[in-house]
């Protein structure tokens, strides 16, 4: 009963009521939440009596959406009115939000159940989940693994059954990664399908929230539930949300899938993941896709377009943490340039300092032309490589990661390898195109993710063809030896 | 060398002003924008910066950049672009200010200054001439940018010792208002500013009441030899907020750069602050070590995009603006250019005045009565002609009751503080009060009389040809009277029956 498909099953036939569902959930949460350290906050007692309260609509025909009474939970960078949000940062430790985000707000209209909050690396920064202070998440398939990042909680919690469902945010592949290191179906909407009003802020121009989830079909429920326009985002899409399950049809006959040459070069990934993911297309193949070669000429400087701009808005989105306002103030200061120094000092962690003083440095003068400005040229050029590329195919595929999940500590004094892991994520979110991982394989015990990449807005093909991959396979039904 | 520094270096003056945009709320958020409020009651989480919130541009203040870019002369841009200004300080809770760097709403436009004339020849020697002459200053641009909260360094509440932030102002909508570096002295920096505020009001782009902080100006001061084509080096004089402020802080930055100059030292890059109380500038902060604000593009909006059909939608709605009312007035009205400029400096003053122009016999007394005696009633009782209690057409029938002689000029003055504030009908004020002139031919050279009875000496002066105790005896004269004389009609029987007494 840990999938979304079967909780709504056994909510429609009543096998199960919200309550029992949740209160299963809050237990998953304590005990393997807490132990993989995937969960950091539950609200245990609002989560119980917004449960009898679904249990109640039910019972008078009134169920709001498939995801009525289904417990999720939200990366901790999404704010909910009276609940703490603290990006896993020190410097927000104390944080509560008087306001309720978007994110919130759409899942309790459709009726989910929000149970509390998913680790992630702090303020979404990292690859692994462990630049948090509450520790590093846990792969669910080996505890001494990575579970990827920065939305690492809300993949390894889906993975181990904490919940049916959670919310991530992906600014360069943080949903993608990790749910293809935790074998779950990640999903990156295009850019401003959903509100970012209530998403903590990591790089304004990347970031969008999307869904973890088993199937394909589940993660169609819940983009339904979250997306579509919101007046308190400029940047939100003019869109309805779009009708997603009708294009589950399992028909991929026809159509055409793009395999970008950049993306299968010798000294790319893992040849086992290659090789994985190489069968996935096969698979589709085999149900009638076309399969053709494209070209992404500029994928050599996707990753450090990425990083120059992704740090470039982190070090102004950052800025507000200064100790002035709310969050953690640094004790003892006797003046204002201490109090900024000290809290921001002290608040931070490493990464988090590490990119805002690249973002600063590409923004300074004297550098904002060679850095910040040619990163938005060669942005541009990314854009229009994909256009190119989707009038010769209808989705993209190739590997979500270079490698499976690694071994916690491995990459910590190396961030300069684990930026380059992003080879085949950041692209999306420059183009700010809609990505999906779905699992594709396993090596050597752990998942492979393989990427689909879509034109912008047309969450329905990916998901479409994601769906039809999976009802012909069974990768997205293994499940890690801990839930088993 | 002369003392005047002015006639060896040519001054150049351009201004920025900022100027609260008139909208009920923020910029980027639903707050209230209000004034006298609470400290940091008028705020939203947006204006606090928590994390999470997003700025959403209150669409009021396009139509409010379209008025003040045509009424300008400007190009207003169909594309304009907020950028990010970052920089550390308590009252700006995000970190960095939204405002227009590259991309402004309005740019390249002008306006017209009247000045006072300086004669042919130039350099500094140019003599005023007693005339005025316009001047043309160029408008750079004009950008949206969201206000900074308040800093209250406070040794003044009792028991406190640190600063105080309010948050009410953070966020209000600004246009900044870039100038040319057109202006010459500081006499013309006072004359723009003027005109550019009687513009906005006009507009009804900002109320720009500068002791309220809506209308704040910067400015940059070089001086150069004359002939020079060269800007010398110049510092940007920060938030003056009162027109003698502003001609004082620019007299003041002339004078210290002159001697500067002078000396032979080299100007530098500086910004400057004015001390109101010992009327000179000092350095703030040198450029060199100037912030850098990191510019780029905001990517939490969209460019704003304004089409021509709006433009001409603006453009068609916009009121006439203080430069074609004065043309308007000069042409429909007989008035001294002077009044005109009084009645035409603000816009509810002068459709007051045409309101009362138009029920009155005489153009002329409206125009008298509005520029001198009701504006001082109105300053003197503390307010606005908007809340005057006095219609036009009612203070119409005062001037009309003078006009007729039926009251005394200074009488009608007399009752104008309490029309003002209360209102009434000044027919029956006048029955009541007894106010009356009494035109009775009799009556009034019995009162003659007497004073040239009481007042021998003075009445002799006037006889030996002196006119000056005239006034003097009329004074005797009204107040015998108890003011309730027609002064012409007293001046004329006193100077008969002092001849005729002979």
């Amino acid at each position: 009963m840990e999938n979304l498909e079967a909780q709504r099953a056994a909510l429609e036939a009543s096998e199960l009521s919200s309550l029992e569902l949740v209160s299963a959930a809050l237990a998953r949460a304590e005990a393997e939440g807490r132990s993989l350290g995937a969960v950091v906050g539950l609200r245990a007692e609002a989560a119980l009596a917004e449960a009898a309260e679904s249990d109640a609509r039910r019972r008078a025909g009134e169920i709001r959406s498939p995801l009525d009474g289904t417990p999720v939970l939200l990366k901790d960078n999404m704010v909910m009115q009276g609940e703490p949000t603290t990006c896993a940062s020190r410097i927000l430790e104390p944080f509560v939000s008087p306001y309720d985000g978007a994110a919130a707000e759409r899942l309790q209209a459709a009726g989910a159940i929000i149970l509390g909050r998913a680790n992630m690396d702090e303020f979404a920064m990292g690859a692994t989940t462990e630049n948090s202070i509450f520790g590093p998440a846990r792969n669910p398939w080996d505890p001494e693994r990575t579970c990827g990042g920065s939305s690492g909680g809300s993949a390894a919690a889906v993975a181990a059954g904490v919940t049916g469902f959670a919310l991530g945010s992906d600014t360069g592949g943080s949903i993608r990664q990790p749910a293809s290191f935790c074998g779950v179906v990640g999903m990156k909407p295009s850019y401003g399908r959903v509100s970012r009003w209530g998403l903590v802020a990591f790089a304004s121009s990347l970031d969008q929230i999307g869904p973890f989830t088993h199937t394909a079909r589940e993660a169609a429920w819940v983009l339904e539930a979250i997306s579509g326009h919101d007046p308190r985002d400029s940047t939100s899409l003019p869109e309805k949300s779009p009708d997603l399950v009708s294009a589950l049809t399992g028909d991929v006959s026809g159509l055409r899938i793009g395999l970008p040459k950049e993306y299968f070069v010798d000294d790319g990934a893992d040849s086992g993941v290659v090789e994985a993911v190489r069968q996935g297309v096969a698979e589709l193949e085999s149900a009638g896709a076309k399969v053709v070669e494209v070209s992404l000429p500029h994928t050599p400087y996707v990753v450090s377009t990425y990083y120059l701009v992704a740090t470039a808005e982190a070090s102004s989105n950052l800025a507000r943490y200064d100790g002035a306002r709310f969050g953690r103030r640094a004790e003892g200061v006797g003046d204002l340039d201490s109090m900024y120094r000290r809290s921001r000092s002290e608040g931070f962690g490493d990464e988090v300092k590490r990119r805002i003083l690249l973002g600063t440095y590409v923004l300074s003068a004297g550098y904002f032309d060679a850095y910040y400005r040619k990163a938005q040229q060669v942005r541009t050029l990314v854009r229009s490589d994909f256009e190119r590329a989707f009038e010769a195919c209808d989705v993209i595929a190739g590997p979500t990661y270079p490698e499976v999940a690694f071994s916690l500590g491995a990459r910590l004094d190396d961030p300069v390898s684990l930026y380059l892991g992003d080879i085949y994520t950041v692209s999306a979110n420059l183009a700010g195109l809609p990505g999906i991982s779905l699992p594709c394989g396993q090596l050597q015990g752990l998942p492979v993710g393989m990427q689909l990449l879509g034109r912008s807005l047309d969450e329905a093909t990916l998901l479409r063809v994601a769906d039809a991959f999976q009802r012909r396979t069974d990768h997205h039904e293994q499940s890690p030896p801990r839930a088993r | 060398m002369s003392d005047n520094p002015l006639d060896r270096y040519e001054v150049v003056i351009g201004l920025e002003v900022h100027t609260h945009l008139k909208t009920n709320s923020k910029l980027f958020s639903p707050a209230p924008v209000r004034y006298g409020d609470a400290p940091n009651h008028d705020v939203h989480p947006i204006d606090l910066g928590m994390p999470g919130v997003l700025p959403v541009l209150n669409e009021k203040v396009i139509g409010l950049a379209i008025r003040l870019g045509l009424a300008t002369h400007s190009r207003v841009n169909t594309r304009s672009v907020f950028s990010r200004k970052n920089y550390f300080y308590p009252d700006l809770p995000k970190g960095y200010q939204i405002s227009q760097y590259e991309e402004p709403v309005v740019s390249d436009g002008w306006l017209e200054i009247e000045v006072p004339a300086v004669s042919e020849g130039g350099g500094g020697n140019g003599k005023k001439t007693g005339g005025t002459t316009i001047k043309r200053i160029g408008v750079t641009r004009a950008h949206l940018e969201e206000d900074a909260g308040k800093s209250i360094h406070d040794v003044a509440v009792a028991g406190a010792d640190g600063t105080h932030i309010d948050l009410n102002r953070a966020g209000v909508p600004l246009l900044e208002i870039v100038s040319e570096p057109d202006l010459r002295s500081a006499v013309e920096a006072g004359a723009y500013l003027r005109t550019l505020r009687s513009i906005l009001r006009y507009l009804e782009v900002s109320d720009a009441d500068m002791e309220k902080g809506q209308f704040r100006c910067d400015a940059n001061v070089s001086l150069r030899l004359w002939g020079s084509e060269e800007f010398g080096t110049r510092t940007e004089i920060k938030n003056l907020n009162s027109f003698s402020n502003v001609e004082g802080a620019i007299g003041a930055e002339i004078i210290r750069q002159a001697e500067i100059l002078d000396d032979g030292g080299e100007i530098q890059q500086a910004t400057m602050a004015y001390d109101v109380d010992r009327r000179r500038t000092r350095v703030l902060r040198l450029k060199e070590n100037a912030d850098d604000y990191r510019y780029f593009d905001d990517p939490d909006l969209i460019p704003l995009l304004i089409d021509e059909e709006l433009i001409e939608a603006v453009r068609a709605d916009l009121p006439e603006l203080p430069e074609q009312k004065l043309v308007r007035f000069r042409d429909q009205y007989d008035l001294p250019a002077e009044t005109i400029r009084i009645l035409v400096a603000s816009r509810p003053l002068a459709d007051y005045f045409e309101r009362c122009a138009a029920a009155c016999t005489s153009v002329k007394a409206a125009a008298n009565w509005i520029g001198r005696d009701l504006r001082q009633a109105l300053s003197d009782g503390g307010r606005g002609i908007e809340n005057s209690a006095l219609d036009a057409e009612t203070l119409a029938v005062l001037i009309g009751l003078v006009e007729e002689g039926r009251l005394t000029a200074k009488n009608a003055r007399d009752l104008l503080p309490e029309l003002v504030a209360q209102g009434g009908d000044p027919v029956s004020l006048m029955e009541e009060r007894g106010l009356e002139a009494v035109s009775d031919a009799g009556v009034i050279d019995e009162w003659v009389m007497q004073v040239i009875q009481a007042n021998a000496g003075a009445v002799e002066s006037v006889r030996a040809g002196d006119d000056k105790p005239l006034n003097f005896l009329m004074g005797k004269v009204m107040k015998a009277a108890g003011g309730k004389a027609n002064p012409g009609e007293v001046r004329t029987r006193l100077v008969e029956m002092i001849r005729d007494s002979a």
